[in-house]
């Protein structure tokens, strides 16, 4: 009847068959090919009851709606910017949905965003075909200082860990390091603060032993152990 | 006419020694190195990204490009740098090689690059460069319907084998080679060409040749992304 | 997309510190490995901190320049590969990899660092010609170095094929290029008023003014280039020159 050939959380590799037969359900990442679920993409398979997906290792960032990203200003039209992220296609944020405030037709767009400005930006909508619209009008969006900061890329599909549960983690980084973090789902993180390199080492250990257990007391280590708060008093 | 020997020794149903590794160029979306025998091929993947000239997009998926190159002292005679008209057919049959494998819809108006170089070459580059991109496709998280194989089969002093090396090629009393590249999953041939002449059934032995080949492959670019993807996500058990 | 901007970078480098911690000075790591090519007659790979490059080697005869009737011809050419970089395209050299290797080219010509008389067969005849092919792998910033060190090291390595009069042997070595010297290039470059060695990638967009020099194991310089749209000063030119000769050291140092 139905077989399953991996178990959950294995890594597979594209074109490895996951199941056979009709009772199990592709999702994102799996797909049908008659009697078989395919894997298309390097990941770790993920076994829900009988939806199968998988979670991707590689780069690529798929786009959602209501995603945070980072991305930068390309350019300046008339009715709206367009924005890098780092997708295949390039996002538009319209007028409308650029800020609270009215903007008049005639104004120069630039002194809202300019030209390689970086934005933490929200995705309002997206078409079928890969047409991503964002917005800056949602609560902790905002344009990123151009004379402070970094940015740090990592892998999408890491992004949840460097967050933790409920934001545990980034609270963490966020307060040993005495650094302002911005996490864009699309693999982008800002960095702006008093001890930048060690938050970026923080980051990169993230990215390198996610997968190892006891990486919260890892990383709470190498940010120096005690709370910054507690030693001052 | 009879070639009894393999002149490096080989069976003549066995590949020579492959080596393969994923990720090793970091500014690539994916990369990978594929060697086998003397001949090395590197690949890279840039994308999907926007495509310009934006008369080349196609609104209804992504487009595959695909370039390949030798350097020119990957052979003993140096080859001038620069595309050449054999270049450019291997790089248009490296493209159909692997587009049956990738799923572009989800990429309209997009591209996805794949450059491969061949930095040394003992015959059957244009499948060492194929099985190269294959890898660096799935390290750059394209998606995929299946990883690519390739290999050379052919008939040599009347002997049918697998992968032929540069002597092989060069055969005073005949050689006739055929590149061929298969979808692993359900056997489906993706790149096939000959070069020289050879008999209906004698082509279907080589073919025959070429699936087993072909799986052998299959496992060796499954294990060097295993090797890549498990050293990051310990999947060791 | 860079990850850093123009006024971040300015301000840490106030701060005397660089992006990846290093000395303003201080060169990244160096890696050279021979035989990497093997028809060609010497190759070699060098990695200078991600930076990656490979260069081969080819020798032929032919016919000498009509103005140098007894010597050998060397020719320089590099390709920057779009695969090692997502922003490079396709297609002939541009006019940066075309200066790439002319540089290359006069720091090797202009310090006679291979005795060219001695590659001559037969006077206004036949000559070795040393075809030298350098290509980026994975470009992190400061591919002229790498190309240059790579260059060096495969000509270093290199065997010359046998010619018996009529047609070269490629399969029958014998003994090495004649080299009298190993000329080697550093390059610096300026952001607004600090001056960088070896410069990664996110430092390198935002130069002012770049400037390579050749140095030879005597302690001459033997090319210079400045590249970038801004200026240098005289005292620039000096303090790079003076760091070049220490980089200098250091990076021939690595191919003994």
């Amino acid at each position: 009847m139905s077989n399953l050939f991996v178990k959950d959380k294995q890594l597979v590799l594209p074109g490895e068959i996951v199941a056979e037969g009709m009772d199990y359900l592709p999702a994102y990442g799996i797909f049908r090919d008659n009697d078989q679920l395919v894997a298309s993409k390097v990941g770790l398979v993920s076994i829900d009851n009988r939806l199968i997906k998988l979670i991707p290792l590689t780069g690529t960032y798929t786009p959602k709606v209501n995603d945070t990203v980072i991305g930068r200003i390309v350019n300046v039209g008339f009715s709206g910017w367009t924005v890098d992220f780092g997708f295949s296609n390039l996002a538009q944020l319209p007028v409308r949905d650029a800020t609270h405030e009215f903007v008049d037709r005639r104004s120069d767009l630039t002194q809202y965003f300019d030209f390689d400005d970086l934005i933490v930006t929200k995705i309002s909508n997206m078409s079928k075909g890969n047409l991503v619209d964002l917005t800056m009008k949602s609560p902790g969006l905002f344009k990123l200082s151009k004379e402070k900061g970094r940015l740090v890329d990592i892998t999408p599909s890491k992004v949840p860990r460097v967050i933790g549960k409920q934001g545990s983690m980034i609270s963490m980084i966020k307060r040993l390091t005495n650094c302002k973090l911005s996490v864009g789902q699309n693999g982008k993180i800002w960095i702006e603060g008093e001890n930048e390199e060690l938050a970026i080492k923080a980051i990169e250990l993230i990215e390198k032993e996610s997968h190892l257990p006891g990486l919260t007391e890892k990383i709470e280590k190498l940010l120096g152990g005690n709370d910054v708060l507690h030693k001052k008093e | 006419m009879s070639y009894t020997k393999r002149n490096d020794g080989r069976k003549f149903d066995q590949i020579r020694e492959i080596e393969a590794k994923v990720g090793i160029i970091k500014s690539a979306d994916g990369s990978a190195m594929f060697k086998i025998g003397k001949t090395i091929a590197i690949a890279a993947v840039h994308g999907p990204r926007d495509l310009y000239p934006k008369f080349m997009q196609n609104p209804r998926k992504g487009i595959l490009r695909c370039n390949y190159n030798m350097m020119s002292f990957s052979v003993d005679e140096r080859i001038r740098p620069g595309p050449s008209r054999r270049s450019k057919e291997i790089s248009l049959v490296t493209e159909n090689a692997l587009l049956p494998a990738l799923s572009l819809e989800q990429f309209p108006n997009a591209v996805v690059d794949v450059f491969i170089e061949i930095q040394q070459a003992d015959a059957g580059t244009r499948c060492a460069g194929i099985c190269a991109a294959s890898m660096a496709l799935a390290d750059a998280g394209i998606p995929m319907k299946d990883l690519v194989c390739a290999i050379s089969v052919g008939r040599v002093g009347g002997k049918i084998l697998v992968d032929l090396d540069k002597f092989e090629e060069d055969y005073e009393e005949g050689s006739t080679d055929m590149p061929v590249a298969m979808l692993p999953r359900k056997d489906e041939i993706s790149l096939l060409q000959i070069d020289g002449h050879i008999k209906p059934e004698e082509i279907e032995e080589a073919l025959e040749l070429a699936k087993k080949s072909c799986k052998k492959i299959l496992e060796i670019q499954r294990n060097a992304l295993k090797e890549k993807y498990e050293k990051e996500y310990g999947q060791d058990e | 997309m860079n990850n850093i901007s123009r006024e971040y970078l300015i301000s840490i480098l106030k701060k005397g510190k660089r992006v990846d911690s290093r000395q303003l000075d201080e060169l990244r790591n160096v890696e050279i490995s021979y035989d990497v090519s093997e028809h060609a007659e010497g190759a070699a790979r060098v990695k200078l901190g991600n930076t990656e490059v490979v260069a081969g080697v080819k020798l032929e005869v032919g016919t000498p320049f009509p103005d140098s009737p007894d010597e050998g011809v060397i020719i320089v050419g590099v390709e920057t590969l779009p695969l090692s970089n997502p922003d490079f395209e396709s297609g002939p050299p541009n006019a940066e990899s075309i200066e790439l290797a002319r540089v290359v080219d006069r720091a090797i010509r202009e310090s006679h660092a291979i005795d060219l008389k001695k590659l001559c067969i037969e006077k206004k005849e036949k000559v070795w010609m040393i075809l030298i092919d350098i290509y980026s792998i994975n470009d992190q910033g400061n591919l002229q170095d790498a190309a240059a060190l790579a260059a060096l090291a495969a000509l270093k390595k290199a065997k010359m094929p046998s010619f018996d009069g009529e047609k070269v042997n490629y399969k029958e070595k014998k003994g090495s290029l004649p080299m009298n010297e190993l000329p080697v290039e550093c390059t610096n470059i300026k952001v607004h008023d600090k001056i960088l060695s070896d410069p990664i990638l996110d430092e390198q967009i935002w130069l002012d003014a770049r400037l390579t020099v050749a140095t030879t194991d005597k302690g001459e310089v033997c090319a210079m280039q400045k590249g970038g749209s801004g200026t240098l000063t005289i005292n620039d030119v000096k303090e790079m020159i003076k760091i070049s000769l220490k980089n200098g050291k250091i990076l021939r140092g690595k191919l003994k």
